[in-house]
């Protein structure tokens, strides 16, 4: 299999939410095609290792194969969460470009779906 | 029973847009059914907020943009049959009905029958040591000797009996974001509360409105990726649900946005941690077997959802006084910039080292490495990249207001005693309110509904 590498950017969709001191990150694949690479490549330790900076104590990946989709839970990355830390973002909501930066290697086979409209409007 | 519900979300946050019910409210107008327009504006802290808020004024607490809220399309709801549920009232849902009924005469109609659901309150039942021995996760309760509010998550059923008892409208305080929308469901279905995969589906229709445009485009658009249509109309969106649970999200028509599986799949996960196991106080959801189909342009239907029975214990978010957060910014700018940010920040940090030794001081560089910067802000690091135009920010904070206004003080004489060029100082000064979850026994859980108003 010949592969190439991409960013997660240019294949998938985040988006970040927070609870208190634990963020979440739903990564979302805008072609199910991908899902599998993802799963391979994109593991808890790896995001561990990107989020290191935090310090996570605790980083858990949930799989939803019918959403073609992940949810990240990393415990304890938040400062303090938006109550207490000194940072900008106490809601972490800019972390999701911060997993989307990470560079995957995807079948050359499978195109690259840069943009994500959806089949009924398009 | 009715034989559909549509229930539209006209806010999804505190400090939502204030003219988004409207298109909204005219869409629920004409749909045939049972109709309602929920405001989700309560978020961890904002209650504790409401609540200092009545402390100095007892007509007071609940949402201060509550009028812009309801007020421009509740002449609209009123005369179409469409009931208006928020939990608004924050913490006191009562002045906030007295504050509807006011703003009901002003416009000339009949009084709402308004339904309060209250009983979320704490403060009353435990104590600042037995809210500190149900603290989950955290140690910010440990040493609190003064609640500021404490309030349970209180679930569906007392919104569902406000309006078994007629109600056009229901305040509530502190309920879960997702009982808005199961409450007219039960309401409305007669669905029974050991049903849980009822329950699931008026959960999940609740979690996916209750931020409002984030179903619908908002928080979404990264152009040229992901496209966002007609971002200044946002439309914001609508559940139309059957008997059976079978879901629907859409928009009303004629406004911006998109509603697709991309938008729904994101906003299906916001906030999840485990996708098995979402606690509601009403139902266990399980979404790990929902599907997403778009079956016309912005209508998707949602299915699959799982119900397990409700969790034994109920969360309750308790906010205690955090002391005072200072912020403080200066730029550099033009050639060499870096450098003297750098020395600016080295600068401060020595003059606070011996002016408050304690004082945790955080330092990012605006435009080089802030918000994906980590704890030990911009110092820690070498910066990848000289702009030219720095904006430093210092934080800190601390239960001395004196420490920190200290601190302000230093970065502003940055423009005579730093280096060349520093600009533009602003610093600012926030109470703080650090909160705490904790796990309740549903005894100390005691919803209260109170109809003023109106007639059955």
């Amino acid at each position: 299999m010949t592969a190439r590498t991409v960013r997660l950017y240019e294949i998938a969709n985040a988006r970040s939410g927070d609870k208190g001191n634990r963020l979440n990150i739903a990564l979302i694949c805008r072609d199910p095609a991908h899902y599998s690479a993802i799963a391979k490549h994109v593991t808890a330790e790896r995001v561990a290792a990107v989020f290191a900076g935090r310090k996570p104590s605790r980083v858990v990946r949930y799989d939803l194969p019918k959403l073609a989709a992940f949810n990240f839970v990393l415990d304890d990355v938040l400062e303090g969460g938006v109550n207490a830390s000194l940072g900008l973002d106490g809601h972490g909501k800019s972390l999701s470009y911060l997993l989307l930066d990470i560079p995957v290697q995807i079948a050359t086979r499978h195109a690259v779906a840069t943009t994500c409209d959806s089949p009924v409007t398009r | 029973m009715a034989s559909k519900v549509f229930i539209g979300a006209g806010a999804g946050f505190a400090c939502d847009r204030t003219d988004a019910a409207g298109p909204v409210a005219d869409t629920l107008a004409t749909l045939p059914g049972g109709r309602f327009l929920i405001f989700e504006t309560l978020a961890e802290r904002t209650l504790a907020q409401s609540q200092l808020d009545r402390r100095r004024d007892a007509t007071r607490g609940f949402n201060p943009a509550l009028e812009r809220f309801v007020g421009p399309v509740l002449a609209r709801c009123l005369r179409d049959g469409i009931k208006i549920i928020g939990n608004f009232g924050a913490a006191n849902p009562s002045a906030a009905a007295a504050r509807i009924q006011a703003m009901a005469r002003a416009q000339g109609l009949a009084a709402p029958r308004i339904g309060v659901v209250d009983g979320d309150d704490l403060t009353a039942l435990l104590s600042p040591a037995e809210l500190a021995a149900r603290e989950i996760g955290g140690a910010v309760l440990r040493n609190a000797t003064e609640i500021i509010a404490a309030n349970v998550y209180l679930g569906a059923e007392p919104i569902a009996q406000a309006l078994d008892q007629g109600a056009d409208i229901v305040v509530t305080g502190r309920v879960a974001d997702s009982a808005l929308a199961l409450g007219p469901l039960i309401h409305a279905f007669g669905w029974r509360l050991d049903d849980w995969d009822r329950l699931a589906v008026g959960t999940l229709a609740g979690h996916l409105l209750e931020c409002g445009s984030q179903i619908t485009g908002g928080y979404f658009a990264d152009p040229p990726f992901k496209n966002v249509p007609g971002m200044a109309d946002l439309g914001y969106p609508i559940a139309e649900i059957d008997p059976d649970g079978s879901m629907v999200i859409t928009k009303p028509a004629a406004t911006g946005g998109r509603v697709d599986r991309f938008t729904v799949i994101e906003q299906l996960l916001y906030e999840i941690h485990d996708p098995s196991a979402y606690l509601a106080p009403d139902v266990v959801l399980d979404i790990t077997d929902v599907t997403v189909e778009e079956v016309a342009p912005d209508r998707v239907r949602v299915t699959g959802a799982r119900g397990k029975p409700a969790p034994e214990t109920l969360k309750a978010t308790v906010c205690v006084d955090g002391g005072v957060l200072g912020e403080a910014e200066i730029s550099y700018a033009g050639p060499n910039a870096a450098a003297r940010a750098r020395l600016a920040a080295q600068t401060i940090g020595e003059r606070m080292n011996r002016r408050a030794p304690g004082l945790v001081l955080r330092v990012d560089a605006v435009g080089v490495v802030s918000v994906l910067g980590d704890a030990a802000g911009a110092l820690a690091r070498p910066w990848a990249s000289d702009p030219g135009d720095i904006r430093l920010r210092f934080a800190a904070q601390s239960g001395s207001a004196a420490e920190v206004e200290l601190m302000l003080d230093e970065v502003e004489a940055l423009y005579c005693a730093g280096p060349a060029g520093g600009a533009g100082v602003r610093k600012r000064l926030t109470p703080r309110l650090a909160s705490a979850s904790c796990l309740i026994e549903r005894k100390f859980a005691l919803p209260r509904v109170t109809l003023t108003g109106g007639s059955p």
